[in-house]
């Protein structure tokens, strides 16, 4: 246990970020900013599995196991993300998240 | 590896030697493939007959039975009889010609016979099954190459005929899978385990309110395969557009899909059902058998023309099919078998037309028979047969259906023959407009006058349907007992019912 | 002591032969040779069948004072039920024996006589392979042993015809007249068909000789069952008889004989004369136990429709100027006296003299009318033309067809000895003893008979001697032989005692000279004659003044009544107009269309849903957002 820090005050850090993330996802037309959204939630999720699996299972290990894999994953994603944007923006001349939408057609 | 299978294997193994050899070769390797499985339905033919001299009285002969998925009891269960022998050296021959009906194809050549053996797998897997679930998955099997087959190698608006034709077809589907199912989960009323083997199930009364419920269901849904009016609308539109190789194969054999599934399934599983809704199909089949006749005058397509007139064919298989009276199921198989050889010339006989003259208009057409005798000929023998001229097999095929139904005793069925035979003389008139104008007269466009006349393969595919054609109709009486015989257990059993 | 017969089916065999290897291989023979195979082969079918002739009559056929049947082959060809078996066999009696020797003659006389007048067409060889086919099916007709085997020979012959009537098939009239002789005889043959499973319904048997049985208690239950006015019995024999008439040209299924001489000529003798036109009339004979015994009212229609058309046919033939259609019609006539024959026969004794009388003229009649036809056909190939305005003179330079045709033309008017006066005289005498309606016309249609048929003579051979560009010429040896031959035969034929061999219940019995019906008809066919010649010996304008003076009467005869037109507007304006047009349409636009409607709506309401999927990532993202909280405040505030 942090000294003087509850399990609350962590999680109503990470439900911020989480909807930031959200706000940030559903809001912002720039590829890259969406891109920062989706990697806020992923932290706010880690956030949680850490302090669930300190506050509540001390003696497990799933918790960090997981955000582990999802910082990895992350990163992978970002790659990947990175370079669907790199293309988005020589095929469209922008990252205006509006106009990829050409598969529609 | 059993006899039956075979039949499913040498497909499958010429599709994938297809695969590995260059364009060129494809045509060789299918020809190859197709004349062994003819060889190999006659060796069937033969070994069938040697089994029923000794003394083999069971229902189906060279039988199999494997467990495929245990829960729903589904077996892959093949056997044969008197009918699917029939049917399966039926499109025997009609994929050996239909290999021969297709040798200029350019295109995709490869990607092309590889697809039509697909189709042919899936029918002949579909003629051995004994168990409702494969054969519903063989069915399937058979009917999606159409798609691709039409959309691709097709003329005209093939996509929109090869859609039309896909979805009607897939929509019969639906109503066919329900009624199997319907089928499945009512055959074991007493209790006990539920089995989708129809031998097994005929031996069974499956519940006369389930039977009202499903019976319409099956019939329409292998109905529409069968060309029952008014769900024949796919058909015409599609055999303008398709390949004729893929004409053949869908006329002559799938169509017969419908027919069998209708009488063998259908019919034959929910006699009750079919006595119930007798009176409706029976009225349907009546106006298809007559409308597509006359539907056929009008057209100025040679395609067309054919199209409906199969319309007005088939709708013979369904008309006998629903009779109660075994000489009149007979008639609808030979009928199925029939049509099938006769309107299979037709398509191929077409197809070089078309290939020659770059027109399936009549109308453009004439004296066609100084510059092409042979195809010319060919023409007429076809269309003597399809208008039931004695000495072919349409003849025999008609008249088992016309005597046996004309025994009814009802006088509704026997007015209901009477209008069908009507409509063979409306044959005579489309098949005698068709070929006179096209064959007959003066050549109307003098570029017509060169035109080759048949190929060395062309006359293979011809002559080989003309014989088997005319083999059937001057000597029926062996194949027609042989169907008898092989209606003769289901029959019994419904008439004790 | 039973007969052996069994070689009768080498006659057929023979033909199917000769068929096969010609249509197979004739295009890689010499055409000569392909006519010489199928020569042979007829030639050898008539020797047989004279031998069977002489055996059957002068022999073995009588037992006890009865011709019997014999039945030396009936193999099982398709099997329906137990006794529903169609069987092709070989029948032998009285007039099948009959009926062979006619259709072996004439078509032997024709297989020669096409050596000279085909020489040189091109399907040479083809001709001959067709005629083979069309004597094979007719033979297979005749021997018939049971009603379905002879409805399949019934077609073949039906298609054997179309196919050498439109024998020159780039010739759009001789394709049109082969598709309307094929399609009015369909038509009729539905009739036949229909007729054949009524009658099969009820007794259960195709069989001649179980229908024939006097014993055969399905035949008696048949004629208790009525069905709107008449018996089952008299409906089915009636719808046989439709298929008879359409074959026989009976009015109203005439219409495509006229047209059918577009075909060869020898052909016309061999099928539109001869043989073929006469299957309805053998048809009635072969049934003829079952309508007199058990359907008289279907007999007496039979009588009528054969009296009228005897009628109508030589009105028409007054006026025609075509030489083949005036023979056309004039076989019309002619088989019309056979009907009638056969509709005022009785069954027993002298009662049968009609039956007898019938198919005594049948007889005759093939040999003159053959024999016309051929040389109306050796005028034809010195001519080259069917017109009758074309020819004049022509005694001079054809003496050989100028002498046979005479006696053919007096035969045929009923005049002694030529054979058509003993037949002629046997129909007139027994119309007389039973309707005297029937009689007084038939006895005015031999007038006219005597007339048209020397009007037509007059014109070809007297007449005007107009100058001809090429002189016409004498025919080969090959077409004389063949009308020296008939002319013999037209000559002797008529002092066959038929009565002794040929009676409906197959006993021979004696008749006599009627000279009360001699004289008139034989002074009637001299009016004929004789009127003819004041108006057709010497040119003059008489003729034409005539017909002016009684303008409707002589249109309505040259246009043959109309009836053709009126099958036009029927086929045209009903079937293809009204009927065929409006199905392909609907077919078209409501059944096709309903299933594209539904094809179309779907893909609307896709197309007007389609706006929720926007291609907007974030729409999305929120759209679920949304629906995550939702779900979460239902959870949290309903279900707990």
């Amino acid at each position: 246990m942090i000294e003087g820090i509850g399990v609350t005050d962590f999680l109503v850090v990470s439900t911020l970020m989480f909807f930031i993330g959200i706000y940030g996802f559903v809001v912002r037309k720039n590829l890259i900013t969406i891109l920062m959204s989706v990697e806020l939630m992923l932290n706010a999720v880690n956030i949680n599995f850490v302090v669930f699996n300190k506050y509540l299972y001390p003696d497990l290990l799933q918790g960090y196991m997981i955000s582990l894999f999802v910082i990895g994953i992350a990163a992978a994603e970002a790659a990947v993300a990175i370079a669907i944007i790199l293309n988005v923006y020589r095929n469209l001349q922008g990252i205006d998240i509006e106009h990829v939408n050409t598969m529609k057609h | 590896m059993d006899k039956l299978s075979l039949l499913i294997w040498v497909p499958v193994i010429t599709m994938i030697v297809m695969a590995f050899v260059n364009d060129s070769k494809v045509k060789w390797v299918g020809a190859i493939g197709a004349t062994v499985q003819l060889i190999q339905s006659v060796l069937l033919l033969f070994s069938f007959f040697a089994a029923r001299n000794a003394g083999d009285t069971s229902e189906m002969l060279f039988t199999t039975d494997i467990v495929w998925y245990k829960y729903l009891n589904i077996h892959y269960a093949t056997g044969v009889d008197g009918v699917s022998i029939a049917l399966i050296l039926l499109t025997s021959i009609i994929v050996f010609t239909g290999v021969f009906a297709s040798w200029e194809i350019k295109d995709r050549t490869k990607e092309f016979f590889i697809t039509l053996y697909m189709l042919a797998t899936g029918v002949f897997g579909f003629f051995i099954s004994l168990d409702l679930f494969t054969m519903f998955l063989f069915y399937e099997l058979a009917v999606i190459p159409m798609y691709l087959l039409i959309g691709i190698w097709g003329t005209g608006p093939k996509e929109y005929s090869a859609m039309k034709l896909t979805l009607m077809l897939m929509g019969a589907s639906a109503f066919l899978l329900v009624g199997i199912l319907g089928i499945y989960f009512n055959s074991a009323p007493d209790g006990g385990q539920l089995t989708f083997n129809f031998i097994e199930i005929s031996k069974i009364d499956i519940p006369a309110s389930a039977q009202y419920f499903f019976f319409p269901l099956t019939f329409i849904g292998f109905g529409v395969l069968g060309a029952l009016y008014p769900f024949h609308t796919w058909s015409p539109d599609g055999h303008a557009s398709a390949p004729t190789a893929v004409s053949m194969l869908h006329a002559g054999v799938l169509m017969k899909l419908g027919g069998y599934g209708a009488l063998r399934i259908a019919v034959m599983l929910m006699p009750e059902g079919a006595q119930y809704y007798q009176w409706i199909f029976i009225i349907l089949a009546v106006i298809g058998a007559v409308y597509g006749a006359f539907g056929a005058i009008w057209q100025k397509d040679l395609k067309y023309i054919n199209a409906y007139s199969s319309v007005s064919h088939l709708a013979f298989i369904l008309f006998a099919a629903l009779m109660f009276n075994q000489v009149a199921f007979e008639g609808a198989v030979l009928q199925m078998i029939s049509h099938g050889l006769i309107t299979a010339l037709f398509f191929a006989l077409i197809g070089m037309i078309y290939s020659r003259t770059k027109t399936r208009n009549i109308n453009e057409m004439g004296g066609l028979m100084k510059v092409m005798p042979v195809l010319g000929v060919a023409y007429f023998i076809a269309g003597f047969a399809s208008l039931g001229l004695p000495g072919f097999s349409a003849f025999v095929a008609e008249m088992t259906i016309f005597v046996g139904a004309f025994q009814n005793d009802e006088l509704f069925i026997r007015v209901a023959t009477i209008l069908v035979i009507s409509s063979i003389v409306i044959t005579a008139v489309y098949v005698l407009r068709a070929a006179g104008t096209m064959l007959m007269g003066a050549i109307k466009n003098k570029e017509f006058e060169l035109l080759p006349d048949a190929h060395w393969y062309d006359k293979v595919a011809v002559f080989v349907l003309i014989a088997v054609i005319a083999g059937m109709g001057m000597f029926p009486n062996w194949l027609a007992s042989m169907i008898y015989d092989g209606l003769s257990p289901m029959f019994e059993r419904f008439v004790v019912n | 002591m039973q007969a052996d017969f069994s070689y009768i089916i080498w006659i057929p065999g023979v033909l199917l032969a000769s068929f096969l290897v010609v249509g197979l291989f004739g295009s890689k023979l010499k055409p000569m040779l392909s006519g010489a195979i199928a020569t042979l082969a007829i030639l050898l079918g008539m020797v047989l069948s004279y031998s069977a002739a002489f055996q059957y009559f002068l022999g073995k056929g009588l037992v006890d004072g009865t011709y019997q049947t014999f039945i030396p082959q009936n193999w099982e060809w398709l099997r329906f039920y137990d006794t529903l078996v169609i069987k092709l066999g070989v029948m032998i009696d009285p007039i099948s024996i009959m009926m062979l020797v006619v259709v072996t003659t004439i078509s032997s006389m024709v297989h020669i006589y096409s050596f000279g007048y085909m020489k040189g067409e091109q399907g040479f060889e083809r001709f001959y392979a067709y005629l083979s086919l069309f004597s094979f099916s007719m033979i297979g007709l005749v021997i018939a042993t049971n009603i379905f085997q002879m409805y399949i020979f019934w077609e073949l012959v039906g298609v054997s015809s179309f196919l050498l009537i439109g024998f020159y098939y780039t010739k759009p009239s001789a394709v049109a007249a082969s598709k309307k002789a094929f399609i009015v005889t369909r038509f009729a043959d539905f009739g036949f068909l229909v007729g054949i499973f009524v009658l099969s319904y009820y007794t259960k048997t195709f069989d001649f000789q179980e229908l024939m049985n006097p014993d055969n208690a399905a035949i008696t239950n048949m004629t208790g069952i009525s069905f709107m006015g008449m018996s089952v019995l008299s409906w089915a024999l009636l719808l046989i008889f439709m298929g008879g008439a359409g074959k026989s040209a009976m009015f109203p299924l005439h219409i495509w004989l006229p047209d059918a001489m577009e075909g060869p000529t020898p052909v016309s003798a061999l099928i539109h004369a001869a043989t073929m036109v006469v299957a309805g009339v053998y048809l009635v004979a072969r049934l003829f136990g079952l309508y007199v015994l058990h359907a008289p009212d279907a007999l007496a229609i039979v009588a009528g429709v054969g009296a009228f058309t005897s009628l109508f046919a030589a009105l028409i033939a007054v006026t025609q100027t075509d030489i083949k259609r005036v023979l056309a019609f004039s076989t019309m006539s002619q088989i019309g006296y056979m009907m009638l024959a056969l509709g005022v026969s009785g069954y027993v004794g002298t009662e049968g003299l009609g039956f007898t009388a019938s198919m005594f003229h049948l007889f005759t009649h093939a040999m003159f009318k053959a024999l016309l036809f051929l040389g109306a056909g050796a005028v034809i190939h010195a001519v080259h033309s069917n017109e009758m305005g074309d020819m004049g003179g022509l005694r001079k330079y054809l003496p050989i067809t100028h002498i046979t045709f005479l006696i053919a033309a007096l035969a045929i008017s009923g005049i002694p000895p030529f054979a058509g006066f003993f037949s002629k005289d046997e129909i007139l005498a027994a119309a007389y003893e039973s309707n005297q309606l029937y009689f007084w016309t038939e006895w005015f249609v031999a007038g006219l008979t005597a007339f048209y048929m020397f009007r037509l003579y007059f014109n070809i051979f007297w007449g005007n001697n107009r100058a001809y560009e090429h002189k016409p010429h004498e025919a080969p040896f090959s077409m004389s032989f063949a009308l020296i031959f008939l002319a013999i035969m037209t000559t002797i034929v008529g002092f066959i005692p038929f009565s002794q061999y040929v009676s409906p219940n197959l006993i021979p019995f004696e008749t006599h000279f009627h000279w009360n019906i001699a004289i008139p008809s034989v002074a009637i066919g001299v009016v004929g004659i004789v009127v003819a010649a004041l108006l057709y010996l010497k040119p003059k304008a008489t003729a034409d003044k005539m017909a002016k003076a009684m303008p409707g009467l002589y249109k309505l005869s040259l246009h043959k009544f109309y009836i053709d037109e009126m099958y036009v507007w029927v086929t045209h304006t009903i079937i293809f107009n009204s009927i065929a047009r409006p199905i392909a349409w609907f077919d078209k636009k409501v059944v096709d269309g309903s299933m594209d409607g539904i094809a179309w709506v779907t893909n609307k309401v896709s197309d007007k849903t389609k706006g929720l999927q926007s291609g907007q990532l974030q729409q999305y993202a929120f759209v679920m957002i949304a629906g995550v909280v939702g779900l979460a405040l239902f959870i949290l505030y309903y279900l707990n």
